[in-house]
């Protein structure tokens, strides 16, 4: 047998095609094509008064100019709200084009079809629009407040209250013999892909079919909205999620209205139309994440146990609601991480803003939930003078405790409930791989050498692989080639690579003959899509079964073919032989055989045809069976998979100018059975990355009028290379979800989870040598916050040279 | 209104071109649109992020901030343009391959052309030297630790490529 490829470092197949600059991704494809442009609102909340077009019409290369008014039927109704929550019971969503009110900067209001983007751009520098002004609501205070309103008829700015608990946590912390209350809060980020959004749509009028192009996380949801408002038929709609430049959740909204706009006006026009978002429209119209502020009351016991915790917090979740209650709903539940509270209660409100939509950005919720829990662990220790690894080991759940039911509904309306993980055995790794015990000494070194260091932990688990469902199908081609496809879509994760190596290994097949293809719906037109670290566990899973069903198949024709009994075989290298013997078949044959044929067209289908195979006495196809050797199958778990990390970081804090150093970044990480340790590794890198940035740099910078002031590049402050830990110490732990048949756990989103909590603790850890009052209440956190921060716990901070 | 045309020559990877471009048009727009030369992506479009990047007469360029009608009479190279002359991949391709230096691939375009110039001027970095060498350029998936690795690595393959010229 070859040696299994599951597990190994395989280096991907999509590279040659990205390092030649051979992708395609949305905006290569479809080089015929008009270009489409949208006005957006210059201000945060206003009313359309009047929209003036006219001077758009003379002008040459000008295609179509819609504004509301050109829409009709479910295009002119607002956008659906995909996730409806029962307790969401004021959820609003935007229309395609603004219907007589704006509500944030960057809504889209008139769109425009024309030669190319430059003359696009001119037209839209034409339309007249009259506004009358209305005061914005920016900033969870402001909404709080509730003294003035995003939409009118939603009172208080609540779209919800929600509230989940487990036993009677005020009371636990009433009884406890020790209490705590925090105050928290964490600022807006973004996931900021490097490609933007993009679609482009060609309407094919002699087959009246649209094919639509869509650089998005979910190719089938994007088929089900475009034939939803289009009024067209599924099977008149093929959506195709070519290469994607990075997603991290901001593509999974949808629909976008210009994925909507789009298909019509290809429709409408009869000509290929192409809309590709650029970086400041991406700041301002498409979605960002993280704002929450916290108030937490926590009870617990002289050796640091949790009795009772009591979370209570404001989501902002800007001006409308498309993605649901999904962020504050995985913060409410995930923010327990790997702790046991003896009673928890978790009461949140989701409140409007005039400023851009929130839905998950990787890690979705889990940082905030992560940062408070663990600013928690880390008061508490302070608290009782106690080392914090020895406070959090207290309330870990136990490996013998699985499965670990929370009492609480996760995400996806299914119970909280944790499969599998091993908390002590992590902790003994990080506290290891980051000389936890050897951190004093190394502290006062260098506290000798005039230097402040500083050492944090942050814990968490990820429930990851939420259903429903995903598929894959197989099909052996009479080359032997394979072909696999699966519906959910790629942004930079490997599924090329990984999914093939799942095939090569389940059907003993050569890796280079199998072809995996992703998003494409006219493949597999059932599917969810790519989030919450979904992909290897769902589609994965379902691939390995497909090729599963596909091997009992050859199998099966094999054995009839070689006169053998199915146990005696095995499949080496594409060939299926009787083990211990020179008889053999090639899986390329059997799929010739598998598919009985009246005309032959070439040497090898003569083999096929019906005076060569089968029993004439029989049907040439079974009544169970099918032709073609092919496997279809799909996998739906009961729940999630938990997966779990850990990370120290130890930081330097510049005594004169409040810098923040990154001396060392150490990661443990249970994503169960590895398929690629070296995509898992990347994956962690980059969420470390994202990590470092939502803790030390990036914010989204509204000022009070609603203008985000920062949409660029060059004002938010993304990690460069400069600003990310020069290397990044890790160590796996793989404790088996029991839950799918390759025993795996998703990995995407956790390189960024606990970030800004690990951040957090190092410096406050830092500074308390010098200042044992300085706490860090609010992320990210920059260098002037920070000595400020140090003014305002030591009056006269400086200290002697 | 109607704009005036430039009809110039571009030459791109050794081939020359006649293209028709409006003064406006910027050189990443005539490399992707009018030339069908993908590759070349474009990340911001204000010359931050450098997925954009290409090589002008042998020097780093962001084509987002580069009209095209700028760049005729230059020698441009684009990723596509990175291939040895036998087809395979070069150097710095090879080791981001190698290095798993690219996840999306979006960004990475931009990096293999910084970089090939980077080794231009110091084939033989160090790892700090290596670190400066990419750090105008923005990567959202990778946390840049094996791009770092893959400018060392291609140091490395050009070295061997010398040694056994």
């Amino acid at each position: 047998m070859s040696a299994k490829l599951v597990g190994a470092k395989v280096q991907r197949v999509e590279d040659d095609r990205f390092v030649r600059g051979n992708g395609r991704y949305v905006d290569d494809v479809a080089p015929d094509a008009l270009h489409a442009a949208v006005l957006r609102s210059p201000h945060a909340h206003a009313r359309i008064l009047s929209i003036d077009v006219d001077a758009v019409l003379d002008l040459d290369g000008v295609h179509a100019v819609w504004t509301h008014e050109d829409l009709e039927g479910a295009m002119a109704e607002p956008l659906p709200l995909l996730i409806p929550h029962p307790t969401l019971t004021h959820g609003r969503t935007q229309y395609a084009l603004a219907k007589d009110e704006v509500n944030h900067v960057g809504e889209a209001i008139a769109f425009v079809v024309a030669t190319d983007r430059y003359v696009a751009e001119d037209a839209l520098a034409r339309i007249v629009v009259d506004y009358e002004l209305l005061p914005a609501v920016v900033g969870i205070e402001a909404a709080r407040a509730a003294d003035l309103l995003v939409h009118e008829d939603v009172p208080g700015n609540v779209a919800a209250t929600t509230e989940q608990s487990n036993g009677d946590a005020p009371a636990a912390i009433a009884a406890a013999p020790h209490r705590l209350a925090l105050d928290l809060q964490i600022e807006r980020s973004a996931c900021m892909p490097m490609e933007g959004r993009g679609v482009v749509a060609r309407w094919d009028p002699d087959q009246g079919r649209l094919q639509v192009w869509s650089s998005t996380q979910t190719s089938t949801g994007v088929r089900a909205a475009v034939a939803a408002k289009l009024g067209l038929d599924l099977g008149q709609v093929d959506v195709i999620t070519p290469d994607v430049g990075g997603g991290f959740g901001v593509k999974i909204v949808h629909p976008w209205p210009e994925e909507l706009l789009v298909p019509l006006a290809a429709q409408r026009l009869g000509r290929a139309v192409k809309f590709t978002e650029d970086r400041r429209e991406h700041f301002i119209s498409s979605a960002h994440e993280r704002a929450q502020v916290h108030h937490v009351e926590v009870g617990f016991d002289d050796d640091g146990r949790v009795l009772g915790l009591d979370v209570r917090f404001w989501h902002d979740h800007g001006a409308y609601t498309p993605y649901g209650l999904i962020v504050p709903i995985i913060t409410s539940t995930q923010l327990l991480g790997p702790y046991k509270p003896g009673a928890y209660r978790v009461r949140f409100d989701s409140l409007y803003t005039n400023t851009v939509i929130v839905t998950p950005y990787r890690g979705a919720g889990r940082p905030q939930g992560c940062f408070v829990m663990e600013r928690t662990m880390d008061a508490i220790a302070a608290e009782l003078g106690m080392d914090r690894a020895e406070v959090r080991a207290a309330n870990f759940i136990q490996p013998d405790e699985f499965p670990y039911d929370h009492g609480l509904i996760f995400q996806d309306g299914r119970e909280l409930e944790y499969d599998s993980g091993d908390y002590p055995a992590m902790l003994e790794k990080i506290k290891e791989l980051v000389d936890w015990d050897g951190f004093p000494a190394f502290r006062e070194q260098q506290a000798a050498l005039g230097k402040r260091v500083g050492l944090g932990l942050a814990c968490y688990v990820e429930g990851t692989g939420v259903g429903p469902y995903e598929g894959a199908h197989v099909h052996i081609e009479t080359s032997g080639k394979v072909k696999v496809a699966t519906g959910l879509t790629t942004q930079g994760q490997g599924h090329q690579t990984a999914f093939a190596q799942i095939v090569a290994d389940e059907l003993g097949v050569r890796f280079e003959d199998v072809e995996i293809t992703t998003g494409d719906t006219r493949r597999m037109p059932y599917a969810v899509g790519t989030f919450a670290s979904r992909a290897a566990v769902m589609s994965g899973s379902a691939i390995h079964l497909a090729a599963k069903r596909t091997k009992e198949k050859a199998l099966r024709i094999a054995a009839d073919a070689l006169e053998a009994d199915v146990e005696d075989l095995e499949i080496v290298d594409g060939v299926v032989s009787v083990k211990g013997t020179e008889s053999s078949i090639p899986l390329g044959t059997i799929a010739v055989l598998s598919n009985p044929l009246r005309y032959a067209f070439d040497e090898a289908s003569k083999a096929a045809t019906q005076f060569n195979v089968g029993d004439p006495d029989k049907p040439p196809v079974a009544e169970d069976d099918e032709p073609g050797l092919e496997g279809k199958d799909f996998y739906s778990p009961p729940r999630s998979t938990f997966a779990s990390g850990m990370h120290a970081v130890i930081v330097e804090t510049d005594v004169d100018t409040a810098e923040i150093r990154i001396l060392k970044y150490a990661v443990v990480h249970d994503c169960g059975h590895l398929i690629n340790p070296m995509i898992v590794e990347g994956q962690i890198h980059g969420g470390v990355a994202q990590g470092v940035g939502g803790a030390l740099y990036e914010r989204m910078a509204y000022d009070e009028s609603g203008q985000l002031l920062n949409a660029s590049f060059m004002d938010f402050l993304m990690p460069y290379v400069t600003e990310v830990p020069t290397s990044i110490e890790i160590d796996h732990l793989e404790t088996p979800s029991p839950l799918n048949p390759l025993g795996i756990k998703g990995a995407g989103e956790a390189g960024v989870i606990p970030g800004s909590a690990a951040f957090a603790a190092a410096i406050e850890d830092a500074e308390r040598a010098v200042s044992p009052t300085f706490g860090i209440t609010a992320m990210p956190i920059s260098p002037s916050e920070l000595f400020a921060l140090r003014a305002a716990h030591v009056p006269h901070a400086q200290e002697p040279k | 209104m109607t704009e005036e045309i430039h009809r110039i020559r571009l030459r791109v990877n050794g081939v020359e071109h006649e293209v028709a471009v409006p003064a406006r048009r910027l050189l990443s727009d005539a490399l992707r649109h009018d030339l069908g030369l993908t590759g070349t992506h474009v990340g911001c479009e204000h010359g931050v992020c450098g997925a954009c990047t290409i090589l002008v007469d042998g020097a780093p360029m962001r084509s987002c901030l580069t009209f095209a009608v700028s760049a005729a009479g230059s020698e441009l190279t684009t990723v596509e343009g990175l291939a040895r002359p036998d087809g395979s991949l070069g150097p710095v391709q090879q080791a981001f391959r190698e290095c798993h230096g690219l996840q999306c691939g979006f960004c990475t375009p931009g990096f293999l052309t910084t970089i090939t110039a980077g080794l231009a001027e110091n084939p033989d970095p160090t790892e700090d030297e290596a670190r400066d060498m990419v750090a105008g350029n923005l990567c959202r998936c990778t946390g840049y630790q094996n791009i770092v690795k893959a400018v060392c690595r291609a140091a490395e393959i050009a070295r061997e490529d010398r040694d056994s010229a």
